[in-house]
């Protein structure tokens, strides 16, 4: 993205000419390209250097560069014999049920109290936003609870399944609250058009308010898959069985039993799929443009 | 007007629109709504999951209270959101000015600053640990003896335990906050730029008397999100020292999880709540005060 003249104008085009301020901003800037390099990449490039690196020269020589050559069977040996492979499809399976259930529930849920708008619409809303103030700690006692004696449903648990996961992942206020924004700023004329057409509720949501709700849909989409890909504590406590458990929960069980090399190359693996998904989707992630435009309304 | 009857409501949408709210009041009912309210019922019970729960008052609160890590957790969780304000706080706001200011290629900056927060905090944790190891050939004391500095204990001391801790969480967290700044920036009112230089405003002095003061909604929202954040911190202290050495990283929300999940005998449910309780309504109160405090410097 190169901005030409311009910039947010803090520092005038006359200012600018000055050899000083060129001078001295332009070094500050170059320390920070240098910073940022240093931090914002560095532990990434040290993480990918030594995943491929002997565990031997790691220890001895964290920062040398392949002083005895590449040990690529790390990444191997990595995904077989440590079944780094087995713990990726499970997070890729617990992030695609999560966000099932996040999108079903914001879209319909968005649908309903933004364009069906019934009376108890405002009542609904005001306790979706209250859940927004509560701490998530605050829930965590209660639902772990509820997963191992569900009410209702007695000598029955949801440990060690999946729902367990999925389910709660629904209660996103913050999604709700995005998506139904997004909901009312759609022109109404062409919901009353359907309407005339003969378009009831379901037609009206499925052919009409999903198609035109692509970007914000999108926007969710993404926040979903990379939290549910981030989150550690819930699925922790859930998911006991190691062949159930996602990447996150794994990593720090596996630390104990395997070579520094390859458990860092356990580690890169897991790193993959959100650096990947984040430079395809930079746009959504930097311009905020989803969230803050969602916001701002 | 037609009498409102089951049939007319039926016939009129209404019950399509509770077919439409089906989904998203059994997720909020279930795993939102009826949890908080659990949560409070609980803090007032003693509730060992084999027999029914008793009624104990507020014993659970005292307990708590009277917890001799109590006064060490608050102490501790008061001391990283500390120093994660005093680190964490500047350095977004100062990169993201500089920033704003690149005039090419400025989206390779921004994106090497958020780059951290995309990766999994459990990752960034685990590799960070890897960094800190504490013999001279760790990662970060092998760059230090470059400078002839070291070697550092890091995780393995009290006195250094918690900053550690709080230098990966603001290397973790600190692009996320860049990016709002970036988009905050972008909305300062360029004209009082050129009518300061005018009146030959230096570049500090234009930062500090139009920037500044122009961001200051957003400077004390990120704050006090900032602060409500690093109150409830538990990954660090949990993978990186299980609030170790000597109880110097034990934070509220790990002696939460000990109180719930730490004993394999069986969880004592009613503290973690009272607990969990506890922070909730500090923070609470805390927002309402800091919110009060600065109304009239916020909207001024």
């Amino acid at each position: 993205m190169s901005d030409g003249e311009g910039g947010t104008g803090l520092i005038s085009s006359s200012e600018w000419r000055k050899p000083t301020v060129r001078w001295s901003i332009g070094t500050l800037q170059a320390l920070l390209l240098v910073a940022l390099v240093f931090g914002g990449l560095g532990p990434i490039l040290w993480l990918a250097k030594s995943a491929i690196t002997p565990t031997i020269d790691t220890i001895t020589h964290p920062m040398g560069l392949f002083p005895h050559g590449a040990a690529w069977s790390n990444l191997k040996e990595a995904w077989t014999t440590v079944h780094v492979g087995l713990y990726f499809w499970n997070t890729v399976v617990i992030a695609f049920g999560s966000w099932a259930s996040q999108i079903v529930v914001a879209t319909t849920g968005g649908f309903a109290l933004s364009v069906l708008r019934p009376k108890y619409a405002k009542l609904i809303n005001g306790l979706l936003l209250t859940t927004l103030f509560v701490p998530a700690i605050v829930l965590l006692v209660p639902l772990y609870i509820e997963i191992v004696h569900p009410p209702l449903f007695h000598h029955f648990s949801l440990i060690d399944s999946y729902w367990a996961v999925w389910l709660p992942a629904g209660a996103s206020a913050f999604n709700v609250v995005l998506v139904k924004r997004f909901f009312d700023n759609l022109p109404r004329e062409i919901f009353e058009a359907a309407r005339i057409d003969g378009a009831g509720p379901f037609r009206l949501f499925w052919s009409i308010v999903l198609p035109m709700s692509k970007p914000i849909i999108g926007v969710v989409s993404i926040f979903a898959v990379l939290a549910s890909w981030k989150d550690f504590l819930w699925p922790l406590l859930v998911l006991t069985n190691p062949n159930e458990q996602p990447l996150s929960v794994r990593l720090p069980e596996i630390q104990a039993q395997t070579s520094l090399g390859v458990f860092l190359a356990a580690m890169f693996i897991a790193c993959l799929v959100p650096i990947a998904g984040f430079l395809v989707f930079q746009r959504s992630f930097l311009r905020g443009g989803g969230l803050g435009g969602a916001i701002k309304g | 007007m037609p009498r409102r009857t089951p049939v007319t409501w039926v016939r009129g949408g209404g019950l399509t629109t509770v077919l439409f709210l089906i989904p998203l009041l059994f997720a909020f009912g279930a795993f939102s709504w009826y949890p908080i309210v659990r949560t409070v019922l609980m803090s007032l019970q003693h509730t060992n999951l084999v027999q029914p729960a008793t009624w104990v008052g507020f014993k659970n609160f005292e307990q708590v209270w009277h917890d001799p890590l109590f006064p060490v957790a608050v102490k501790n969780t008061a001391y990283f959101a500390g120093l994660a304000l005093l680190f964490g706080y500047p350095i977004p706001l100062v990169a993201a000015v500089l920033l704003s200011e690149v005039r090419k290629r400025r989206g390779i900056y921004s994106a090497l600053a958020y780059l951290p927060v995309v990766i999994p905090p459990v990752v960034a944790v685990l590799l960070w640990k890897v960094f800190y190891d504490a013999s001279s050939a760790g990662a970060f004391n092998t760059m230090l003896h470059w400078i002839h500095l070291g070697p550092y204990p890091w995780l393995q001391s009290e006195q250094w335990a918690m900053p550690s801790l709080v230098l990966e969480s603001t290397w973790a967290n600190a692009g996320a906050t860049v990016i709002i700044y970036l988009a905050a920036l972008t909305s300062v009112q360029t004209e009082l730029y050129e009518a300061a230089s005018v009146d030959g405003a230096g570049l500090l002095r234009k930062v500090w008397h139009i920037t500044l003061p122009q961001l200051r909604g957003i400077l004390l929202v990120t704050m006090i999100l900032q602060i409500i954040g690093t109150a409830q911190v538990f990954l660090e202290p949990y993978l990186f020292t299980a609030g170790g050495p000597a109880n110097a990283t034990l934070t509220v929300l790990l002696m939460i999880y000990n109180y719930a999940f730490g004993n394999s005998l069986g969880g004592d449910y009613g503290a973690a709540t009272a607990l969990s309780l506890m922070l909730a309504g500090f923070l609470a109160v805390f927002s309402l005060i800091y919110l009060r405090a600065t109304r009239s410097w916020s909207t001024r």
